[in-house]
């Protein structure tokens, strides 16, 4: 069967473009989360849509699970390759297929990099707006089936906010045009559907995003605090007098190290936390919110207000604050990063429990995240060759994520569940709600092909919900290193 | 990341390695830094793709020649290095692992007889000007020749430039302030002889007198980075033993010699305490210049437009990227350009252009279109490997943009004869 699968994909592709080879593939077994691993079958290299539709199809006949992967950088396990189903990589489809600065809209392949789009139109004014710290690397394609985020989505809005239409091949072959050129379009709201499903309803081919004018002036201040529940209490106070910045970011005293290391960002002395706010739009709008902003700095009881000088400062705060997870190779040599959600009105006692849960585990913390949205991140640290280092990491982890879910937010805010959060999906959501979920998904794809064994895997795989070792995983078929 | 490794089977220095893949969180911060990953789009050959078949081969789990063909085409510029928020030392890993591949690795008989070719040749200056003579012979025949061993004929110049004594040493213009000693370099000696006058009468000019060891040997960067260790150890052993210590700095003008200097400890870590103190002396000349600061080159009447190209083992082995262009702005006339994808290697990257030729081409083009998108009237940077690949890119676009070291384009400035630099 492998080989007749072979010698099929090998009549769509040149061989070069086909991997089966051990070494081949052996570097496409993880994702940006190298807690897990899975082998597949084999990895192709598309580079038109047309042979991805063809591979697609092949699949759908064949009853072959496959993957779409863009840039392998997802820290949920999204892109981990499903066991024995096949890696279709994406990351070569970066073509600019339509640009229209008029109607501040482009239609784009899905492995195009996130950055790129915003450098491809900077010269018309316009951006891209969501921006995950992964923008330099990460593919529209994967921010598409995660829905991502980033700083300025506090402002802006996730991904859906941003794709107005999707050109798409279903798990089955067919080929669907979702949305449309325009906000407004009539009928159920489709593109939204797609977006943020994981991959679970197949492929983007062509993603139409919408494009925003650059704002005129920013204003971005780093005000930092003694303590993290004072830095929450901070984010509150904002967030209820109604001011709207752009970015509403805290980091702590942890991260601060690690990114210190990692670019060079300088941090106010003895800061247990900064908050990093950023006010942008129209000069006449940030000037007139400045004021404001800097007496409710006050108020919260920062002890050293820094406002950046020059855009040079400005991105150095930036650059610090998006190196922040990558650099945590720095603190340790593994780690787990989070990605709940709290009501923000709770983001003071949120963060005390995580630093008693923190204290009770003995396992350091470090929290890094999108105050704004009350989208934490807290990056679980641990050393993998302890003996039992990692189920301990894993257990205060599940707290983290139940305390989230208990004060009203989610267990995920941009990272998508993955593989990492499957068991925590049936926590969040009633029966009826995740079996709705799943006709949905069998409606669209009934041989469960498409990224099978992410986001929604209790039928075909129950055992992923409880935590501890998966059976896979004692068969020694799965690793989570 | 975890891994497997069996640690205690590696020697001490090679035990960096594990260090390195421990470092790395599989990010991806590295992969639009890496220019093979822009070529080929394949994630075995992106940085975090070969760390991961490196981790593999060193648990066992894959063999070296399976894994030969990805870590082969590393061009080893550590464009990633500069990328990685991690702080993986991806050049200490890349380097440590080719030497340990290098013990057990089958090598075609093609790839072996032109290794030990460049080995025993590119080091030594006598030799290498030989085989150049003898290339230029037979220049019509290796044009015919598939592969690798045409893309010789790429490196064989148009002519070679006749054979320059070095002065062993050179008096500083009073007042002096300061002393160094000078790698003259190999390839470079015989390439463009030039570049190393230029560098000791800048130095001069600046009131720095300047050595030029005659026992020196090649750096050894050149055997380091194609796995042969034994060679390299060899070679900077010598080279510790007879450059003098009572200097304010070890001079390199050529980026992948001044990066070779810098790794010494790495290269014999746990053999040699002096390495470390010699490592620290070593400076790249646009480094030392701007540290000292430099008189003001008189004034001219005419303009420049110059284009710098970051020399790889300038920008991301040694982090030198101010100093050069720092020295270019203080040129009068000059007007200084940044080329796009500044940070991308041009391909040339030592042996490399000889050893994956059609990588190195489509780098080297890229580099050159880029080079020229700027409209400059000069192109200017620090290592003689890029002046070469950048050169012969040039001349395949069929444009005359003449190519200078960035000490030569300072010599020009205050010898008066900056009008020069332009064209042919």
């Amino acid at each position: 069967m492998a080989d007749s699968f072979y010698r099929a994909l090998c009549s769509i592709y040149p061989k070069e473009r086909v991997f089966w080879k051990a070494a081949e593939i052996l570097p496409y077994e993880s994702d940006g989360l190298t807690a897990f691993r899975a082998k597949p079958k084999g990895v192709v290299l598309p580079l038109s849509a047309d042979e991805v539709v063809k591979t697609v199809s092949l699949c759908s006949a064949e009853n072959v699970p496959f993957l779409a992967r863009g840039s392998g950088t997802s820290l949920s396990g999204g892109a981990v390759p499903v066991e024995d189903g096949l890696v279709i990589a994406m990351n070569r489809l970066d073509r600019i297929l339509d640009y229209v600065p008029d109607e501040r809209r482009m239609v784009v392949e899905p492995g195009v990099i996130n950055a790129k789009i915003s450098t491809h139109c900077e010269s018309d004014g316009l951006y891209y707006a969501p921006d995950p710290s992964s923008g330099p690397v990460c593919t529209i394609g994967g921010n598409v089936a995660f829905n991502s985020g980033g700083a300025h989505c506090l402002k802006y809005g996730m991904t859906s906010n941003h794709v107005l239409g999707l050109k798409i091949v279903l798990p089955t072959g067919e080929i669907q045009e979702l949305g449309g050129s325009s906000l407004e379009h009539c009928g159920p709201d489709l593109t939204g559907m797609f977006v943020g499903s994981e991959g679970l309803f197949g492929i983007a081919l062509e993603i139409t995003v919408r494009l925003l004018p650059k704002p005129e002036s920013f204003f971005t201040v780093i005000a930092a605090y003694s303590s993290l529940a004072e830095a929450g209490h901070a984010v509150s106070l904002l967030v209820a007098s109604g001011l709207l910045p752009g970015a509403l970011e805290i980091m702590d005293a942890l991260t601060m190290e690690a990114a210190h290391a990692a670019v060079g960002a300088e941090y106010p002395e003895g800061a247990a936390a900064v908050l990093i706010v950023e006010l942008e739009g129209l000069s006449e709008e940030v000037e007139a919110e400045k004021p404001l902003l800097l007496s409710l700095l006050e108020q919260s009881g920062s002890f050293d207000i820094r406002p950046a000088k020059n855009t040079e400062e400005r991105m150095t705060i930036w650059k610090g604050r998006k190196s922040a997870f990558s650099a945590a190779g720095r603190l340790s040599p593994d780690f787990i990063v989070q990605d709940g959600v709290v009501p923000r009105s709770k983001l003071g006692e949120a963060l005390e429990e995580i630093t008693a849960i923190s204290e009770r585990h003995g396992i350091r913390v470090a929290n890094v995240f999108h105050a704004g949205d009350g989208n934490l991140h807290p990056l679980i640290l641990y050393d993998g060759r302890i003996e039992g280092s990692y189920e301990k990491a894993e257990q205060c982890a599940a707290e983290i994520l139940r305390l989230c879910i208990a004060l009203g937010g989610s267990i995920t805010g941009e990272h998508g569940v993955g593989l990492e959060k499957l068991s925590y999906l049936s926590e969040m959501y009633g029966p009826e709600d995740t079996q709705f979920m799943h006709r949905l998904r069998d409606a669209v794809d009934p041989k469960r092909l498409s990224n099978r064994g992410k986001m929604l895997a209790s039928s075909e795989a129950p055992a992923l919900m409880t935590p501890g070792l998966h059976p896979l995983e004692k068969e020694g078929i799965i690793f989570r290193n | 990341m975890q891994h497997r490794i069996a640690v205690e089977s590696l020697s001490e220095s090679e035990r960096s390695m594990a260090t390195a893949i421990e470092a790395c969180v599989h990010c991806g911060f590295c992969l639009p830094a890496c220019p093979t990953y822009l070529e080929l789009g394949e994630e075995m050959d992106s940085p975090r793709g070969r760390i991961f078949l490196i981790k593999e081969v060193l648990e066992g789990e894959l063999s070296t020649d399976a894994a030969a063909a990805y870590v082969d085409r590393c061009l080893g510029c550590l464009g990633c290095v500069t990328a990685c928020p991690s702080g993986v030392e991806y050049d200490a890993l890349i380097t440590l692992y080719r030497a340990r591949a290098e013990r057990t690795r089958k090598r075609s008989i093609a790839s072996t007889i032109l290794r030990a070719m460049l080995l025993h040749t590119l080091p030594y200056p006598f030799r290498f000007r030989w085989a150049l003579r003898f290339s230029m012979c037979l220049r019509p025949l290796l044009r015919w020749m598939p592969g690798r061993f045409g893309a010789l004929t790429q490196l064989v110049p148009q002519q070679i430039p006749s054979a320059v004594e070095l002065p062993e040493f050179m008096t500083a213009e009073a007042p002096q302030r300061g002393r160094v000693a000078m790698l003259s370099g190999c390839a470079q000696q015989v390439l463009a002889p030039e570049i190393n006058m230029a560098t000791m009468r800048v130095l001069a000019v600046n009131g720095i007198e300047v050595v030029v060891p005659p026992e020196q040997v090649c750096c050894g960067a050149l055997a380091a980075h194609t796995g042969a260790m034994q060679d390299a150890r060899r070679l900077a052993t010598k080279n510790i033993e007879v450059f003098p210590r009572d200097v304010d700095a070890v001079i390199t003008n050529a980026a992948g010699c001044g990066s070779g200097l810098k790794e010494y400890p790495m290269w014999l870590r746990g053999e040699s305490r002096a390495a470390s103190a010699f490592a620290s002396r070593a400076l790249d000349v646009s480094e030392y210049l701007c540290d000292i600061g430099i008189k003001d080159p008189p004034d001219w009447e005419g303009t420049l437009r110059v284009a710098y190209h970051d020399a790889c083992h300038l920008v991301h082995g040694q982090q030198v990227r101010n100093s050069p262009r720092d020295l270019l702005r203080r040129i009068p006339g000059v007007q200084l350009v940044e080329i796009p994808e500044s940070d991308l290697c041009c391909g040339s990257a030592g042996t490399y252009s000889l050893e994956q030729p059609e990588l190195a081409h489509n780098l080297g083009e890229r580099k050159a279109k880029a080079i020229l998108s700027t409209e400059p009237d000069v192109v200017v940077m620090g290592n003689i490997g890029c002046m070469t690949q950048v050169d012969v890119h040039l001349r395949h676009l069929a444009s005359s943009l003449r190519v200078r070291h960035t000490v030569e384009l300072l010599d020009a400035a205050y010898r008066g004869t900056l009008s020069e630099m332009k064209g042919a």
